[in-house]
């Protein structure tokens, strides 16, 4: 059978799609196991060998409650909202690229939903867009907690995504390239020791920009200790207050796929992407010592590099249920002085660090 | 020791020696950063994951590990036999007189020729209801008893039920059981219409 490399394409886009979804769905059950464990608690355990079915009695749950609708809410826009979140949040996967090339015989498999050549800049713009997931929900709800944890967030997020386009910026000054496939190539290191392989990475360059991104990162998500949106203690449910059932789910659905996905930018930014150390070590062994050919090589590399990327991913969402579970909440003016006299201050401080250091040609 | 402290400038000294002087100063750099105090937050909670992870965890499983009774807790209630295995209860109704609740109700029956192996006295109590809804478990009952026939097991609790009435004990659940084995040791003989009675009150 004649399988064009667009369809390929598609199957990798539906692939990525299915496992954002399930890393989403099982973030909820670790999110609960981890913070359990950090509290001393046993977390869930009924449902299915260590609660693992969890997820799916939650589903159950959540699809099967009554569904409803306030007094004097703007149906449309009431549903249009948590369905505007979860597009944003699951279009914002696309682009990154969670392996190298896969080779069988002619054809080529990229393991990316689409190489373009802006693709941090999408990301951005999806993660923007959510935003409008929140605030539409949150303002059709007819309800003053919800509207006052929408206006939040959307000042949120605007002020922390001034912080973090900058600390980007920086990453962009030395890539040259807005394309995260081609920032992960630049990664890569052909040195010899392992020390090497994992300084090229650019969070050794960039390690103040690391932390800017990281905590702008947590902002954007509006996960604790930034959750001000959602602020129970304050706001009810903040713009969820009024949702219930599955739109409540979904919301709640989306949150976890930014988080995975912010989880993915931050490994592909910053901690090298697909390649690990000793990566052409291992290519050049396999194929002098173990005589395979060099495309079976190159698979094998990719293959480790896509489970080395989700090793990545998978400690960086550790880190997020980790903090989630240690750190108390900011207060409104904390977060908002955070933001705007520390962050963007040294995001700048950072631009013009990077710039002389590139200029002077200690990094590149 | 009073007029010491009005000569002496310090304050008042502590006999414990646990307080700690707490001094006003400037928070230095890298308590102003925030990002060390974050990080010690964070190996404090891993402290507790590892521990969790490691260690057995002090939550017990409900239905599967129950915590210890006391031996004095007042549980579920029983109207004992004797060491013929029978019944002991007279139906005197003096528990129901002592019960606080109003919980327990009893019809009393006089025994008839050949039951002698089943009561123990010649009134009985035909029927013996306890409402575990209404009872406060203060175990009154078990004081007012002269015939040592109602205790409060101290290993047994009456279960969750979904419907009211299934919270009237009758006496198919109140009374010790006849288990082969004990109508063996205490001596117990049915004729086969008694075990056909004893089979309805029982089911």
């Amino acid at each position: 059978m004649d399988f064009p490399p667009l369809a390929w394409q598609g199957v990798v886009v539906l692939v990525v799609f299915g496992v954002s979804l399930l890393i989403a769905t099982y973030s909820t059950y670790a999110e609960r196991v981890i913070a359990a464990f950090l509290q001393d608690r046993v977390g869930p355990d009924r449902a299915g060998p260590f609660g693992l079915l969890q997820p799916l009695a939650d589903a159950v749950k959540l699809f099967t409650k009554e569904e409803f609708f306030p007094a004097g809410a703007n149906r449309a826009l009431f549903v249009f909202g948590p369905c505007l979140a979860m597009i944003t949040a699951l279009m914002s996967s696309a682009v990154i690229p969670f392996g190298n090339v896969l080779q069988f015989g002619d054809t080529a498999i990229h393991l990316q939903g689409i190489e373009i050549n802006v693709g941090m800049l999408y990301v951005f713009g999806m993660v923007s867009l959510g935003v409008y997931g929140i605030m539409i929900g949150g303002w059709a709800s007819n309800n003053k907690f919800s509207l006052l944890g929408a206006i939040r967030a959307a000042s949120q997020n605007i002020s922390y995504e001034i912080a973090m386009g900058l600390a980007l910026i920086a990453v962009l000054m030395m890539s040259g390239s807005l394309s995260l496939r081609e920032i992960t190539f630049q990664q890569a290191s052909d040195a010899p020791f392992v020390w090497q392989d994992i300084f090229n990475w650019n969070v050794m360059k960039q390690p103040l920009g690391f932390i800017i991104f990281i905590v702008c990162a947590f902002a954007e998500t509006n996960r604790t200790p930034f959750d001000l949106p959602e602020c129970e203690t304050e706001l009810i449910g903040g713009y969820h207050t009024e949702y219930s059932s599955m739109k409540m789910g979904l919301y709640l659905f989306a949150e976890y796929i930014n988080v995975f996905v912010a989880s993915a930018v931050m490994s592909v930014l910053y901690f090298g992407g697909f390649n690990f150390p000793f990566q052409s070590e291992l290519r050049d062994w396999l194929v002098s010592s173990q005589s395979l050919e060099l495309v079976t090589a190159s698979n094998i590399i990719t293959i480790v590099g896509l489970l080395g990327l989700f090793a990545k991913i998978f400690s960086f969402i550790f880190f997020f249920m980790w903090v989630r579970w240690t750190l108390p909440r900011f207060r409104y003016d904390q977060l908002m002085r955070l933001g705007w006299t520390i962050l963007i201050p040294l995001a700048i401080f950072n631009i013009l660090l990077t710039g002389g250091l590139i200029t002077f040609g200690i990094i590149k | 020791m009073l007029h010491k402290l009005g000569m002496t400038e310090t304050t008042m000294e502590s006999l414990s020696k646990r307080a700690k002087v707490l001094e006003k100063k400037p928070m230095t750099l890298a308590e102003r950063a925030y990002l060390p105090a974050i990080f010690q937050g964070l190996s404090i909670t891993m402290q507790h994951f590892f521990r969790a992870a490691t260690k057995k965890q002090v939550t017990i499983r409900y239905p599967e590990e129950t915590r210890p009774f006391s031996p004095v807790f007042r549980g579920l209630h029983v109207l004992k036999r004797d060491e013929k295995g029978r019944e002991r209860c007279t139906a005197c109704g003096l528990c129901a007189v002592a019960c606080p609740a109003e919980a327990i109700t009893m019809v009393a029956g006089e025994r008839k020729k050949g039951e002698e192996n089943l009561y123990r006295e010649e009134k009985y109590a035909v029927s013996y209801e306890i409402n575990m809804l209404r009872c406060i478990f203060c175990g009154l009952c078990e004081e007012a008893c002269p015939k040592a026939a109602v205790y409060l097991q101290a290993d047994k609790m009456a279960p969750p039920r979904f419907e009211r009435d299934e919270f009237i004990y009758g006496k198919d659940r109140l009374v010790e059981p006849v288990t082969p084995d004990n109508r063996s040791k205490r001596g117990i003989q049915l004729t086969p219409e008694q075990a056909d009675k004893l089979r309805t009150q029982l089911v």
